[in-house]
């Protein structure tokens, strides 16, 4: 057991730096180039520039607060993108009628970017949080829609002819079998609706607002601070990952039923 | 449950081409008999347990339960062992047993007939294994114990001893007699295998293919327990061969 401890701990360390091993490397050349002049610090802020900017923001304590403004309206949107998406997915593939009546719809409506919503919904709901929230509800309905009903729909008929053979009322096939069924693709729709909510957050923010890291960006752009430009966008890179990261352990957890690579 | 199985046909469309399956076919089984299938693969064994069992409607003829046509199956008259283990993925040997139970009963009776199923397939010590933690013959079992649990009055049972070893199998086969003679319950058994045939039915339906028919309805009159051993098992063996293979082919033996 020792043993295999021993191992699992290298291979971990292994893994760990060489997912570490370019990042570096990109950040030792990038600062090497800023030191020797070979690009422009006006526009490429240097990896010291942007850790400055970054130890600023902390301290005045203006980062915090636009992280959680963004976080909190995707947080917001999402949980509401995502009902939605599950409720009316489920409904469009249980209830024939329903879902002839949706089908249309969806087609016509899917191919419309979230973010191309913005300008509308601002001039509907305001430069306030509504519109913000507007988009990333969009943003996080879609994929968590789509793959609802593709998950429902797949449900094995062998199974489900088997509940038929044990006299299974509708409701127990549903909750045994058809929901069951659908979970690994309803996952996969959540993953991309956080994704997509966090995509248009940013965007939005980036639009109008007046916090948020989004915000940042445009600020940093507006006022011609690379630093703080970049700590926007490395920002919403680290959080996404760390996202993705949450929702993958997640996902192992709930679908123990599926073989999943490590 | 007498069943009456009257010129069932049965057609599929199979790209397009309409392709008769079954045709009138027709047999009946007496209350708490056996009757063994037998039949080549693809001759239409499966599609005429479904059609018994209500889950596929058939073309044209009807299945009588007791005198009284069959439209959807009921949990409480007919159990149905499938080919295939169809076991829910996400639930575990005690989960999947669990559902086949369809009387109401009270969670420490629920709990001491499952592990009685448990026991009775030899799955103890898996009760919370996932079914793909399982070879195929213990899943196959675990399916067997679904359908045993709910004591159905007729029991359609789709090669169920298929994936199992030729020793799991005898021993599938006696637990299966056992519950048949306590309960008395009417067994339709589709099998691959002569000798099993054989040793379970009061009746062996032979089936031949393209389209499925009734080839021959052997009665076996062996006194039970069965001694696959003995001169007159050999004698029936023989008559079942018969059906399959020219007589002069008979020197060796064979298996289909
Ligand atoms: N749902 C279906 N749709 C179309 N054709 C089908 C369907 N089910 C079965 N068939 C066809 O009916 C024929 C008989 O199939 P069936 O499964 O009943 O055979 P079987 O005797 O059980 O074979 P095996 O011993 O291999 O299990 C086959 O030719 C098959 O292609
Ligand atoms: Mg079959």
């Amino acid at each position: 057991m020792a043993v295999h401890n021993i191992f699992r701990v290298k291979a971990l360390f292994k893994n760990l730096f060489l997912a570490l091993v370019l990042p570096l490397l990109i950040i030792i050349l990038w600062q090497i180039a800023s030191d020797r002049g070979l690009i422009k610090p006006s526009i490429f802020a240097s990896p010291e520039t942007i850790t400055v900017s970054f130890d600023q923001m902390v301290e005045k304590g203006s980062y915090f607060k636009h992280v959680t403004a963004s976080l909190g309206r995707v947080i917001y949107g999402y949980i509401i993108g995502s009902m939605l998406g599950l409720v009316l997915g489920s409904l469009a593939v249980l209830f024939k009628t329903f879902g002839k009546m949706v089908d249309p719809l969806i087609g016509i409506l899917r191919p419309i970017p979230a973010i191309a919503c913005i300008p509308f919904f601002i001039l509907w709901l305001g430069i306030g949080e509504a519109s913000k929230i507007g988009v990333i509800v969009i943003g996080a309905f879609w994929p968590v829609l789509l793959n609802t009903m593709q998950g429902i729909r797949s449900a094995d008929p062998k199974l489900l002819e088997l509940a038929k053979a044990f006299g299974k009322t509708r409701k127990i096939m549903l909750c045994k079998i058809i929901l069951p069924s659908a979970v690994p693709a309803i996952f996969t729709g959540l993953r991309l609706g956080i994704s997509g909510a966090w995509t248009c957050v940013v965007a939005a923010e980036m639009i109008a607002a007046s916090a948020g890291v989004g915000y940042l960006i445009s600020y940093g752009r507006e006022l011609a601070q690379p630093g703080t430009l970049f700590v926007g966008i490395i920002s919403i890179a680290i959080i996404g990952l760390i996202i993705d990261i949450l929702v993958i352990k997640i996902q192992k957890k709930t679908l123990y039923w599926v073989d999943q690579e490590d | 449950m007498a069943i009456n199985v009257k010129n069932v046909q049965k057609f599929f469309i199979i790209n397009g081409r309409k392709i008769e399956v079954l045709h009138d076919i027709n047999f009946s089984i007496g209350d708490g008999q056996i009757i063994s299938i037998v039949g080549t693969s693809g001759c239409g064994k499966s599609t005429l347990l479904k059609v018994i069992a209500g889950l596929e409607q058939s073309t044209s003829g009807s299945v009588e339960l007791n005198g009284k046509k069959i439209d959807h199956p009921s949990e409480k008259d007919i159990g149905v062992i499938f080919q295939e283990p169809r076991l829910l993925p996400w639930s575990s040997v005690e989960k999947n047993i669990e559902f086949g139970i369809s009387q109401t009963l009270s969670k420490s009776e629920k709990k001491k007939i499952i592990r009685e199923h448990v026991d009775l397939v030899g799955l103890t010590g898996f009760e919370k294994a996932l079914p793909k933690q399982l070879s195929g013959g213990m899943q196959q079992r675990v399916s067997i114990a679904r359908s045993l649990i709910n004591r159905p009055n007729t029991l359609l049972l789709d090669e169920p001893f298929g994936a199992l070893d030729a020793f799991t199998k005898i021993n599938m086969q006696k637990e299966v007699l056992h519950i048949w003679e306590k309960e008395k319950t009417t067994l339709i058994l589709v099998t691959h295998d002569i000798d099993e045939a054989i040793f379970m039915g009061d009746k062996i339906v032979v089936l031949s293919a393209k389209p499925g028919t009734v080839k021959k309805v052997i009665s076996v009159e062996l006194p039970r327990p069965r001694d696959r051993t003995s001169d007159d098992f050999a004698r029936v063996r023989r008559l079942v061969y018969e059906q399959f293979f020219p007589k002069e082919e008979l020197a060796v033996e064979y298996n289909i």
